[in-house]
C-alpha cells in the first residue's frame, strides 16, 4: 500500500504524521519524502546513507549550423523555454521542463539533448525505514522531475509513506498521484479548514481515498470536524495540543518514540487508512 | 518606425505600467504617421512562467523597433536584443509622458548584462 500524507496548509504536522505512521509500520517500510524544496524527515531518523543519485532533466542545445531558424521549436514550446524570432533560437534552460518536444518537431535535426541538474535523490537505512529524500539545488525550480524520480526508488512489494509538500500544487499532485489512500493533517482553525478543503478538493479530483487527521485539538473550533461530516470524510484521529509533542519534534525525536502513548494513535491511523484504500483498489 | 510602450490602459493618457511581460497592454505607436495601435498582452499577464520572453516573441512578431517601459527582465532583454529591438528604461507616469521623453532622446537604451 502507499499511503500519502498531505495537507492544505503548511506547518500542520504532515513530517510529524509521516515519520510516526513509518515508526509504528515497522519492518521494510519505505518513507518518500518527496517535499523537495525543503525535505525534513531525516532531522528525526539517524539513518545512514546507502546511495545518493543526481537527477537531471533533459534541455535542448542548438547545432547553430544545422538549424535554418524556421521556428518550429519555439512555435512549439509553451513553456517560452526556446525562442526563435530571428536566426538560431535562444535556449532557456531554467524555463525548460525537459519534455523533449522541440527536439521532435526539429525538421533539421539541429537539437540534441544535454542533461541539467535540478538535485539529488539519497537513500537512507535508518532501522526498519528506508527514508527516500528528494532536494532539489538552489536556484532550480523544477519539482515535479525530482518528485518523480524519488518515487521511483520506491520498492513495489513494500509499503510506502509519501510525505507531500504543502499546498496543492503540481509537486503535491505529482507526490500523491497513484497513492492508495491519502491522510490530510489539519489544524482546527480557519486556516486550516480553508486549506483542508482546497487539498480535498484536489485529492478527490485524482481519485484518491482520504481521511484527515486532526492535529493540535484544543486551539480552535470544531469546524474541522464538521466540514469532515458534511463531505462525508473520515477523521481518522485527532492528536492534542500536547506541548510534549511539540517539545519531542525540538529535539528531532519521532512523536511514537518520545512518546510510546501515542503508539495506539497511529496505528488506528494506518488501520483507518487501509479500510479507505481497501475501498479504493489497493491493499497493504 | 514602431516603438511600444507598456500600459494598462488604451490611451496615450493611460498611465505607464512599469511591468514588461505582465503588462496587461501594449500601446504601440507609429513614429511616422502618429498613429497607435492597443495590442493585447492577456497571455502574457496569465503566464506561469517566462511572461517576458512571451511578450519579447510579441513585440518581435509586431515588427517593433523599440520597446519604452519601466523594466524588463534579462531573459525578456536577450529575446528582444536578439530581435533588434531597443529597450528603453523610463519611470514616467503616462504614455505620453514616456513617449515625449523618448521621442526628445532623454531615454538610455538598457544594455544586456
Amino acid at each position: 500500500m502507499i499511503l500519502g500524507v498531505a495537507s492544505g496548509k503548511g506547518g500542520t504536522g504532515k513530517t510529524t504524521v509521516a515519520v510516526s505512521l513509518a515508526r509504528v509500520l515497522g519492518s521494510a517500510v519505505q518513507l518518500l519524502d518527496c517535499d523537495v524544496e525543503e525535505p525534513n524527515d531525516r532531522l528525526f531518523l539517524d539513518g545512514r546513507l546507502r546511495e545518493a543519485q543526481v537527477v537531471t532533466v533533459p534541455v535542448p542545445r542548438v547545432d547553430e549550423v544545422a538549424c535554418d531558424g524556421c521556428g518550429e521549436c519555439g512555435r512549439f514550446c509553451r513553456f517560452h523555454a526556446i525562442v526563435a524570432v530571428d536566426g538560431p533560437p535562444l535556449v532557456f534552460p531554467e524555463l525548460c521542463h525537459g519534455c523533449g518536444g522541440c527536439i521532435r518537431v526539429c525538421p533539421r535535426g539541429a537539437l540534441h539533448e544535454t542533461p541539467r541538474r535540478i538535485g539529488v535523490v539519497e537513500v537512507l537505512d535508518a532501522g526498519p525505514v528506508t527514508l527516500v529524500e528528494g532536494r532539489l539545488d538552489v536556484g532550480a525550480a523544477l519539482v515535479p522531475p525530482l518528485v518523480r524520480a524519488v518515487k521511483a526508488h520506491r520498492a513495489g512489494d513494500r509499503p510506502a509513506i509519501l510525505d507531500a509538500p504543502p499546498g496543492r500544487s503540481c509537486a503535491v499532485i505529482e507526490t500523491l498521484r497513484g497513492a492508495d489512500a491519502v491522510v490530510l493533517v489539519t489544524e482546527p482553525t480557519p486556516f486550516g479548514l480553508n486549506d483542508l478543503a482546497q487539498a480535498l478538493a484536489v485529492a478527490r479530483e485524482l481519485g484518491l481515498s482520504c481521511g484527515v487527521v486532526v492535529n493540535r485539538v484544543g486551539i480552535g473550533d470544531d469546524r474541522v470536524q464538521a466540514f469532515c461530516r458534511e463531505n462525508a470524510v473520515p477523521v481518522l484521529a485527532e492528536l492534542p495540543d500536547d506541548r510534549r509533542i511539540a517539545e519531542a519534534g525540538s529535539r528531532g525525536e519521532p512523536l511514537v518514540d518520545a512518546l510510546p502513548e501515542y503508539r495506539g494513535v497511529f496505528r488506528s491511523i494506518l488501520e483507518g487508512a487501509t479500510r479507505l484504500a481497501e475501498k479504493g483498489s489497493g491493499s497493504w | 518606425m514602431k516603438v511600444a510602450l507598456t500600459t494598462s490602459g488604451e490611451t496615450l493618457e493611460a498611465p505607464l505600467d512599469p511591468r514588461f511581460g505582465r503588462a496587461p497592454r501594449f500601446l504601440v505607436f507609429d513614429t511616422d504617421t502618429t498613429a497607435f495601435e492597443i495590442v493585447d498582452n492577456r497571455a502574457g499577464l496569465e503566464a506561469a512562467q517566462g511572461a517576458g520572453v512571451q511578450a519579447a516573441e510579441t513585440l518581435a512578431r509586431l515588427g517593433v523597433r523599440g520597446l519604452v517601459t519601466g523594466h524588463c527582465g534579462p531573459k525578456a532583454l536577450r529575446v528582444l536584443v536578439r530581435a533588434g529591438i531597443e529597450v528603453y528604461n523610463t519611470d514616467a507616469s503616462t504614455v505620453a509622458e514616456a513617449l515625449t521623453a523618448y521621442r526628445e532622446g532623454r531615454l538610455c537604451a538598457a544594455e544586456p548584462v
